[in-house]
């Protein structure tokens, strides 16, 4: 950043003395791939660690949940949702790109939401429903926020490579996809159904990762 | 009977094709300099460079940079197409990127601007600043005590106000005073000590002396 400062104080005639300059520091570079190239392999990794973990997981019970139509598409709006974020923060981490990119993942994030306010709707109608008492909505509160920080880290990490010149908005935009991965990555640790608490849950985490990275990941992409 | 024919140059719709074309020269100038810059190729990267200088500084321009901060928005600039050369895919048009950047880097420059303080901002500078003409009303103050003050001189003796008139209005000296009245330089002293006593009176409220 000094390196920066410096070059640009070399006066109103020195933009020479600048290209010379750049010219002589070029080397070689690696063009970025593809912003949905870079989106997937992020969440491919995610979710290979997610596979790692499958084991510990009920899958007998993941199967059945998954069986249930407003469960599986809330699943599938997550996972959606993860990928349309990261897609559009890798498009908006690159100069010239419409920043229309950020709406991308606001339909599957309506699917998530909605998919899950309607398992809310159901646990009211149906007796007869497992909920999660206080302590499992505690643990999948932090396990939310736990899954989230690496993947959060990891992602602004690919993001700084490129020159995000909205970087808050980059930033954001990477908290969303980070935080829909974190709920992907909790789907087969989660015995039992949505409820309005669990989807408060969820919410409260994407506000909260969402305002973290475009404070701390913002801060970091904008200083390159 | 000949009728000379009129060249009316080129319309509107050719000047546009020539500038379209002339932009998409530029353009694949610029993108294939960058594709080579993105291998190692300095000579490419200074050609570039220096081709996009022109560019930077007009976009600039366009977007509400004031003269005197074109220059620093053209060297940032620079330096972010330096950082930031690894993100163009030479399948895509250049000058896009290229605008996006001088864009983002025009408006960093303009808040700065913005932020600067400026004297005529400044509220203590502005309620400090001594103001040298007359205060508001002073006329009307002035043509009132004027005002009173000839009353009160109307109100004196006759040889009193002779010795106001010459020694203090006209500013004259005892012995011109002496001469055009008559008087004794003694008596217009006496008289004129008298007078300012009364007016001293008359304008707070008391009255004294005759003539001597």
């Amino acid at each position: 950043m000094s390196d920066t400062r410096n070059m640009t104080r070399v006066g109103r005639d020195g933009h020479d003395d600048l290209v010379e300059d750049l010219t002589g520091r070029l080397a070689p570079v690696r063009r970025l791939p593809a912003p949905w190239l870079r989106a997937s392999s992020w969440l491919g990794a995610a979710l290979a660690v997610g596979l790692v973990l499958m084991p510990l997981a009920d899958l007998d019970g993941l199967r059945v949940r998954m069986a249930v139509p407003d469960l599986g598409l809330a699943a599938l709006g997550a996972l959606l949702t993860a990928l349309t974020a990261a897609v559009a923060a890798f498009h908006t981490s690159v100069p010239g790109r419409n920043p229309a990119w950020a709406l991308l993942p606001l339909g599957p994030a309506v699917v998530w939401i909605g998919a899950s306010g309607v398992g809310c709707l159901r646990s009211w109608t149906v007796t007869g429903i497992e909920v999660a008492d206080a302590h499992e909505m505690g643990g999948c509160l932090v396990f939310l926020l736990c899954a989230s920080a690496p993947l959060s880290l990891a992602l602004v990490l690919m993001l700084r490579r490129a020159c995000p010149l909205r970087p808050n908005l980059t930033a954001a935009l990477g908290g969303l996809a980070a935080a829909a991965a974190a709920a992907v990555l909790l789907i087969p640790f989660h015995p039992h159904d949505a409820t309005l608490t669990d989807l408060a849950i969820h919410l409260v985490v994407v506000g909260a990762v969402i305002c973290a990275n475009t404070l701390a990941g913002g801060r970091l992409l904008a200083e390159r | 009977m000949m009728i000379a024919s009129v060249d009316p140059g080129p319309s509107l719709a050719t000047v546009m094709r020539s500038r379209d074309r002339s932009t998409m020269v530029l353009d694949e100038r610029l993108s294939s300099a960058m594709a080579a810059a993105q291998g190692g190729d300095a000579a490419a990267y200074r050609r570039l460079l220096k081709d996009c200088l022109p560019v930077i500084a007009g976009m600039a321009r366009a977007q509400g940079v004031r003269p005197d901060a074109v220059d620093d928005v053209v060297q940032e600039t620079l330096v972010t197409i330096h950082r930031a050369r690894a993100t163009y895919d030479p399948a895509r048009p250049f000058l896009p990127w290229l605008r996006a950047i001088t864009q983002r880097r025009a408006i960093d420059a303009m808040r700065r601007t913005g932020r600067r303080p400026q004297e005529v901002h400044d509220p203590i500078a502005y309620e400090a600043h001594a103001d040298l003409g007359p205060a508001p009303g002073a006329r009307l103050e002035t043509g009132e005590r004027d005002l009173a003050l000839a009353r009160a001189v109307a109100g004196l003796s006759p040889g009193q106000r002779e010795a106001v008139e010459h020694l203090a209005f006209q500013e004259r000296s005892l012995e011109e005073a002496a001469a055009i009245t008559g008087r004794s330089k003694g008596a217009l002293k006496v008289n004129l000590h008298r007078a300012l006593k009364a007016l001293r009176g008359t304008l707070s409220g008391t009255r004294g002396g005759t003539d001597v």
